[in-house]
């Protein structure tokens, strides 16, 4: 396949109930190709009981170069995380 | 319509001949799946990009998996020592009684893909088939193969109508291969004595009943591919017998190289 071959992103529900999980990419020309490209490269080894292919183009990505003004005003805002409360001994898994 | 099944007596096996004709016919389908897959296991690392390399190899390994569990069968009904890798690795070119088609070599993507196909239309139908076999084991693997068998015509199917409706490069060179492997095709339905004699006792389907099915699919599917098909007056055979081309000889030096060099070898 060249180089113009299109590029996908590949999610894997590992089991029922869970959710779909971004697992990699692949190169396939259309859906049918990413979805039997997608069970051979990710679910050889039992992985996988759903999947999801989508064309890599159709995901809008955060810009790297935005980062500062997207994310790092949430840094020192530590009041956000519910970690001042005293919580019960009996309480377990928190 | 499914027959109901017939249980094979059991003092079937008894009988020496019985049980000969029985190994014989059981070499016969699981060399099959040897050779094919050690075929498609050359091609690992070397598939035309990353995606249908893993799919070939994922293929090659099935094959693999298949033979093991019909040489073992073998080993069982021999009541010898030899082993499934005895029967893999330390027998004669003669003693292989694969079909020719699956000895071509990998001449390129497109050989691999109709090869393939031509296989994969038969080994679906006859799974399918051996599923009534008298005999219980065999009834068993072909349970378990007939999923994965499933998804190789899919996957060899689907890469057919790609190569064949694809440019014309590929297309040219996908009739080619279509053209060169046709003349094997006929050899998967013809039997053996041993062949035979286990389709009369019900362990065996007879494949030859599928024949035509076989060919409707196969030019159907070249058909929606726009390849042409082939007409031929004489179809190759002898792989069945134990008469190989001219490939075999060097498939067995390959694989059976480390049981040879260093016999009894273990992982």
């Amino acid at each position: 396949m060249s180089q113009e071959t299109p590029l996908w992103e590949v999610f894997i529900r590992s089991k029922n109930g869970l959710e779909h999980r971004h697992c990699g990419s692949l190169h396939a020309e259309d859906a049918e190709m990413a979805m039997n490209n997608a069970r051979d490269v990710y679910t050889r080894r039992n992985e996988g009981v759903s999947i999801w292919v989508v064309e890599s183009t159709n995901i809008t990505a955060s810009s790297p170069e935005s980062s500062g003004e997207l994310f790092e005003p949430a840094t020192d805002k530590v009041y956000r995380h519910p970690t001042f409360y005293e919580l019960p001994d009996e309480l377990k898994h928190m | 319509m499914k027959q109901p099944i017939k249980e094979l007596n059991p003092k079937f096996l008894e009988s020496t001949q019985n049980k000969e004709h029985l190994i014989n016919y059981l070499l016969g389908v699981a060399d099959n799946y040897l050779i094919l897959g050690q075929r498609l296991g050359e091609l690992c690392g070397h598939g035309p990009n990353l995606e249908p390399d893993i799919a070939l190899t994922n293929i090659s390994l099935d094959m693999l998996g298949q033979v093991r569990s019909f040489y073992q069968y073998i080993a069982q009904l021999r009541g010898d020592k030899s082993t499934e890798d005895d029967i893999a690795f330390l027998r004669k070119e003669r003693e292989y009684k694969n079909v020719l088609l699956l000895e071509q070599p990998n001449t390129d993507f497109g050989y691999v893909i109709v090869r393939q196909f031509f296989f994969d239309v038969y080994n679906k139908m006859f799974l399918n088939a051996l599923q009534q076999s008298a005999d219980e084991t065999l009834r068993a693997l072909a349970f378990k193969g007939i999923k994965e068998a499933s998804y190789h015509e899919r996957f060899s199917g689907d890469w057919l109508k790609r190569l064949g409706d694809g440019t014309e490069e590929s297309r040219s060179r996908v009739q080619e291969a279509v053209n060169d492997l046709w003349i094997y095709t006929d050899e998967l339905f013809q039997t053996t004595t041993a062949d035979d004699a286990m389709i009369e006792a019900g362990v065996a389907p007879d494949m030859s009943a599928f024949r035509d099915t076989y060919y409707e699919k196969v030019k159907e599917l070249l058909t929606i591919a726009t390849l042409d098909i082939p007409e031929v007056a004489y179809f190759q055979k002898g792989g069945k017998e134990g008469l190989h081309s001219e490939h075999m000889g060097f498939i067995l030096t390959e694989m059976q190289y480390m049981q040879r060099a260093y016999p009894d070898s273990k992982w």
